[in-house]
């Protein structure tokens, strides 16, 4: 493994079986939400992860932290394998990895002050106590934008972009080197967004950061991510570099999903040949033989429905899967 | 004539907390097939505007203290509570965020559509039967003979709005209100449900007004275009002259401050600076003037009105600038 490499990802599924009966449970079938799943994120990089509701990145996210133990596969942090590590163990590199969440409202706790929330994880990991934790906490609010008078303040009493600032500085907390950024603005008004996305790429210089930006929005991807993976259904369906995909994007998922993004131009608008795919993502319980794109796919052929395409490497850096690319 | 000409509208909510002034003195016509698009930020009084158009604002603790709508001439915040649900669903439709919440769990889809068509149309059930069907199958449901006796839950989001969607038109309104009908739903679908609408739409001649927060929505999908911000108008006019020459600093600043995918990437976004007010404890003057860059001395003191700036584009903003 090259050793700018800070994550990598092997194999990583994660199953959640769908049972039966409540004394004698059986297993009658199972969500594939992370199906076979490769790739690694280098030093200092921001992934950026898209995809549509359910089509498993949060839980790809989770399963990189092992806050849920993925079905099979490997998680390489820094060569360890976080899967088959033990839970005490875990705790230690637990602290250069930290998540920050979608939904501000439901990530912190209504019941902590502000003070109280960042200095969490500081009195679980650290034993910084007393004049110094105050100290601590004053800075961390600080670096994210917060006036450091607002300690002794409760969530509620905090705007929507200043509560995500608030899950950015315990993220921050206890100096980790890798941010998961679960959604982190989606949840946010247009006007904050840009606001918590510069705050996201000055921590990054500052602290040497690397992150997986999950998101939707196709166009903050682009502007925070270094490298973009696509992921549809449970699998990883294009990864390339930023310019790359938005460039020439190669699957007709990558494709369509950016012909979707309505542009705030009217006149550009206008002229823009849209691609509207057919159909609907199918139930991750009932998956499609072969491609899992192919019922909703412009350009399939006879093996799409049979075979299931291996993500390939097409250019330097690019990967498709894509029988067609 | 316009269809609709809200005037002065103010809905104010009277809560623990002092006063919210939701809508706080708005204006705007919508003309018979237009597409109107209402944009601004949650809080901004969107949503409240519209649902004061069909008067369905909880009170407590919400209140319409002002103002006029007139719908065909009749001001609808004037008429009786059985003439107003008369025109509620009849002339004027309304389609929500959530299609979940505001569709009967219990209740098929057939019946759901069914009972609009009996009560405002007084089809019986195999005349409506077919109607549901026809409805059905405009807004590209496959498979309707069958799906008319599912429930909700057994529709993915996508499909449930367009339900949703058929629901609305059954009783061909004049006025289609679409309060962020596609925020739900992934980016895909909702392309698909936005040609959906814009195409039935035009085809039966139904004026739109496209509630959204989303300004490529609207630069796809809209006529005319009014900005909110904190409870009132700031910006209004076409929308292809809005966004060429965007005039109100708080639309410069929302135009400026999203990535877009055809333009070369920026090093940095532009953010507009600051919280989003406070609606029970607003600043005298404009209420943008806290988070404004052009801000001047005559900002902190009057509050500026709507004033004509080119062709139908109207702002409300002292500064003069060269733009």
């Amino acid at each position: 493994m090259a050793n700018d490499i800070l994550i990598e990802i092997k194999n990583l599924s994660m199953y959640f079986p769908i049972t039966k009966g409540i004394i004698r449970q059986q297993k009658i079938a199972e969500v594939k939400a992370v199906d076979g799943v490769n790739f690694f994120i280098r030093k200092g990089e921001t992934l950026g992860l898209v995809g549509e509701s359910g089509c498993g990145k949060t839980t790809l996210g989770r399963c990189l932290l092992q806050l849920i133990r993925p079905t099979s596969g490997e998680v390489y942090f820094e060569g360890v394998d976080l899967c088959t590590m033990a839970s005490d163990h875990l705790r230690s590199i637990r602290q250069r990895m930290q998540i920050i969440f979608q939904d501000p409202f439901d990530s912190l706790d209504p019941r902590m002050t502000a003070g109280e929330i960042v200095a969490e994880p500081l009195r679980v990991h650290t034993r910084i106590r007393g004049r110094e934790l105050r100290e601590k906490i004053a800075e961390l609010l600080k670096i994210v934008g917060l006036d450091p008078s607002m300690t002794e303040r409760y969530p509620h009493q905090f705007s929507g972009g200043q509560r995500q600032r608030l899950g950015i500085a315990r993220a921050l907390a206890i100096r980790p080197s890798f941010i998961v950024c679960d959604e982190p603005i989606s949840a946010l008004d247009v006007s904050i967004q840009a606001q918590i996305i510069n705050l996201l790429e000055d921590l990054q210089g500052e602290f040497d950061l690397t992150y997986l930006f999950i998101a939707h929005d196709l166009s903050v991807v682009r502007h925070i991510s270094h490298r973009v993976a696509v992921m549809y259904l449970g699998k990883i369906v294009e990864v390339a570099n930023r310019d790359a995909l938005y460039r020439v994007a190669k699957h007709p998922y990558t494709i369509a999903l950016l012909s979707a993004v309505p542009i705030p131009d009217p006149i550009v608008e206008a002229s823009r040949e849209r691609i509207i795919l057919r159909g609907e993502i199918p139930s991750p319980i009932a998956l499609p033989p072969g491609c899992n794109f192919h019922p909703r796919c412009p350009i399939g052929v006879e093996i799409c429905q049979k075979e299931i395409p291996s993500l390939r490497e097409i250019e330097e850096g690019h990967w498709v899967a894509c029988h067609l690319a | 004539m316009s269809l609709l000409q809200v005037r002065d509208l103010k809905t104010y909510f009277y809560t623990d907390a002092g006063v919210v002034r939701a809508v706080d003195g708005v204006s705007y016509d919508l003309k018979e097939g237009e597409t109107l698009g209402l944009v601004g930020e949650s809080g901004c009084g969107k949503s409240v505007s519209a649902l004061s158009i069909l008067r369905l604002i909880a009170n407590p603790p919400g209140k319409i203290v002002g103002g006029e709508i007139f719908f065909e001439g009749k001001d609808l915040l004037k008429i009786s509570e059985k003439e107003i649900r008369n025109i509620r669903g009849n002339h004027i439709a309304m389609i929500f965020q959530e299609p979940m919440t505001s569709l009967n769990p219990v209740l098929t889809i057939g019946l759901q559509i069914g009972e609009a068509l009996e009560l405002h149309r007084n089809m019986n059930k195999k005349e409506a039967r077919e109607e549901i069907l026809r409805l059905l199958r405009m807004v590209g449901i496959p498979d309707p003979e069958r799906r008319i006796g599912d429930y909700p839950h057994q529709f993915s989001g996508g499909m449930r709005q367009r339900v949703m969607i058929a629901m609305a038109l059954s009783c061909n309104p004049k006025l289609l209100i679409a309060d962020e009908p596609t925020t739900a739903v992934d980016v895909t679908i909702q392309a698909q449900l936005l040609e959906v609408v814009k195409e039935l739409t035009s085809r039966l001649g139904t004026a739109v007004m496209l509630i959204t927060h989303n300004l490529g929505v609207v630069a796809r999908h809209v006529n005319r275009m009014a900005v909110m911000y904190a409870g009132r108008i700031i910006e209004q006019g076409p929308a292809a002259e809005v966004y060429a020459h965007p005039w109100h600093p708080y639309t410069i600043g929302l135009l400026a401050s999203v990535p877009r995918l055809d333009k070369p990437r920026k090093e940095r976004l532009v953010p507009i600076d600051g919280q989003p007010p406070n609606l029970i404890l607003l600043p005298p003057g404009c209420s943008f003037m806290p988070r404004c860059s052009y801000r001047m001395e005559i900002c902190s003191k009057e509050r500026p009105e709507l004033r004509p700036v080119g062709d139908g584009h109207f702002t409300a903003c002292w500064a003069n600038m060269e733009r």
